[in-house]
């Protein structure tokens, strides 16, 4: 029952801050495609054939020692052409220090699975796999985890309906539970919140202003 | 005749699977764990989770910010105001405001009663599952204490919706706070009550230690947290290395085990309420009086009084319980030391006033999963042992 606080991050000379460091360290892995620092997180888009090794070097490497695969998730932006980011956010427990990996897919191309490097990315995966329908290549235990047995479709995907399609009751006459498409009594209502007013935020006449604030 | 016999016995023996839940009373809600059994010794495991999903992180995607609070209470009931810090924080991060101090001492001083509320349930079920009665009846008794307290400062008992990004809902009321400083001097002795039941009892023993070991290695891969992670070996608590809100100025230690058994998951969790009153007491002393919330009217509501005579406070009312604010674009992945371990909110902002993207990562979710690789060569009865010390709840395990 000791008290203990991990070693903070090695200090590196002055001039580049250890978040820069950190991030050109970073930038010259494999398959690294472009790090951005937001709200003191280091975000790195990579290259989704490239996970693996990546992942491999992160986990490896002593300089990022990211022992823990914290969270795996996909996100969906249909109006894209690869719709779907798969975000892997990292932690090292010795070095303090976290890291979110993002790369992109959609519904056909595969992502390799990354469940060699950290043996707990299997459930995630397949949560993203039920969720989204991202598929993982060299999974296999890709089977659905969170929905129903015999669900169909992934329930977060931005074009699947809130309300869903079925129902499930239990039928007295037949004894037993019976899926029925949905049925709604009021319609499913999502409020538009972009008032007018705001839109107009230059009267006539007005845009002297801005055109100056532009030039200065 | 005699040469037949032994092949009629090794089919009785044979592997078989069993249904393990899902109505199962040590399976803490709703898991389904196929057992696939040697005899009586588990060969795999396979649980089987989703049975209480509702679609939390769907929902809120449909819901604006203030109102997707309410959803984290609902998640691991057991420890609501935990889940909501993380939200609350993420939300804070995006927006760039923080928490006033006394909103930020509030929010330890509940977080804190929370993680009590949570191990006492924890370890009194825990011993329940392995045959130990009694805990469990005093243990329910000191947990209506506590959840009192949160009743007196949010209006509920279990869902409390009382943290907000930028605060708190509303003040604590006049007196809670004494009565809670008396809780925290006689609640000790009911610790110790508890670990002359349980520390020293020979059956209690005998059902957890060396059972369900994971190494810290393995705890690390399997993506480990909170206290099944620190009693494996790793002395690693995000109050203490990542502190959020007022962490950074209390004085507690952080409990780590060595075995990473069932036993010292057991003790390392006895270990931290101890220590989350020690916190407790020092939020109390360190509370001063001021705002519980950001005062800026765009992102907390006005009080009553102000709406009554301010046109502008009634303005700024109908526009955040309609509206709600909008969050500018951006990501963030906070992470806060729940009861149970490191529960990460994963936060996707679009610049509107609804999150475009909620990803929950729920500590038990990850625990669960091992349970295949703890429970292997162990005796049927120990996979309760194993379930009941890694603490998992399924309402944040299926959201």
């Amino acid at each position: 029952m000791a008290e203990e606080t991990p070693p903070a991050e090695a200090a590196p000379p002055p001039p580049p801050t250890p978040e820069e460091r950190f991030a050109s360290d970073v930038a010259t892995l494999p398959g690294v495609t472009a790090t951005r620092w937001q709200h003191g997180e280091l975000t790195v888009h990579a290259d989704r054939d490239a996970i693996v090794p990546l992942c491999t070097a992160l986990r490896d490497d002593r300089r990022f020692a990211f022992e823990q695969l914290m969270d795996l998730c996909g996100v969906d932006w249909p109006e894209r052409a690869e719709r779907f980011d798969v975000v892997y956010n990292l932690l090292s427990v010795s070095l303090n220090q976290r890291i979110r990996v993002v790369v992109t897919t959609d519904e056909t191309k595969p992502v390799p699975s990354v469940m060699d490097v950290w043996p707990a990315a299997t459930w995630w995966e397949r949560e993203a796999w039920d969720l989204f329908g991202i598929i993982f290549s060299g999974q296999p235990d890709l089977r659905r985890i969170l929905t129903d047995y015999g669900f169909e479709g992934h329930p977060l995907r931005k074009d699947f309906p809130l309300t869903g399609y079925v129902e499930l009751r239990y039928d007295e006459d037949r004894k037993a539970v019976v899926y029925e498409p949905v049925k709604l009594t009021q319609d499913f209502r999502s409020f538009d919140f972009l008032s007018p007013w705001e839109a107009l935020t230059t009267l006539p006449g007005d845009e002297k202003v801005f055109t100056e604030r532009a030039k200065s | 005749m005699s040469e037949v016999l032994p092949t009629t016995r090794q089919v009785e023996i044979d592997s078989h699977s069993i249904n393990f839940g899902p109505q199962h009373p040590a399976a803490h809600g709703v898991l389904r764990l196929i057992l696939e059994l040697d005899g009586e010794i588990v060969e795999r495991a396979d649980p089987h989770i989703g049975l209480l999903h509702r679609g939390t992180e769907k929902l809120i995607e449909y819901k604006t910010y203030m109102q997707a609070v309410p959803y984290f209470d609902r998640l691991d009931y057991v420890s609501p105001m935990c889940e909501e810090h993380a939200f609350a924080l993420a939300v804070e991060k995006l927006l760039g405001i923080q928490a006033p101090e006394r909103a930020q001492w509030i929010r330890v001083l509940f977080a804190e009663i929370t993680r009590v509320l949570n191990h006492l349930l924890n370890l009194t079920t825990y011993a329940l599952d392995v045959g130990a009665i009694t805990p469990a009846l005093w243990g329910f008794e000191e947990r209506e204490k506590l959840m009192e307290f949160h009743e007196a400062a949010s209006g509920a008992r279990l869902h409390a919706n009382y943290f907000r990004p930028g605060g708190v809902s509303k003040d604590l009321p006049a007196g809670l706070t004494d009565k809670i400083a008396a809780w925290s001097e006689t609640f000790p002795k009911f610790l110790e009550d508890l670990e002359q039941l349980l520390t020293g009892n020979r059956i209690w023993r005998q059902r957890t230690v060396d059972i369900g070991v994971f190494s810290a290695e393995q705890a690390l891969a399997w993506g480990f947290s909170g206290p099944p992670l620190r009693a494996s070996g790793v002395p690693w608590d995000l109050r203490r290395s990542q502190p959020y809100d007022k962490y950074a100025e209390v004085d507690f230690q952080v409990p780590v085990g060595r075995n990473g058994d069932c036993f010292d998951r057991y003790l390392v969790r006895l270990a931290e309420t101890r220590e989350s009153v020690k916190i407790i007491k020092q939020c109390l002393a360190k509370m001063k009086p001021g705002p519980i919330k950001v005062q800026d009217r765009k992102f907390t509501p006005p009080t009553r009084g102000e709406m009554k005579r301010s046109m502008e406070a009634l303005i700024h009312h109908f526009k955040l319980y309609t509206e709600g604010y909008h969050v500018p674009e951006g990501t963030t992945y906070t992470a806060v030391e729940s009861p149970k371990g490191e529960f990460g909110v994963y936060l996707v902002s679009d610049g509107t006033n609804k999150p475009y993207r909620c990803k929950i990562r729920s500590t038990g979710f990850a625990f669960l999963q091992a349970v295949d690789v703890m429970a292997k060569r162990h005796m049927l009865a120990d996979v309760c042992a194993i379930i009941g010390s890694l603490d998992v709840v399924f309402g944040e395990i299926d959201r």
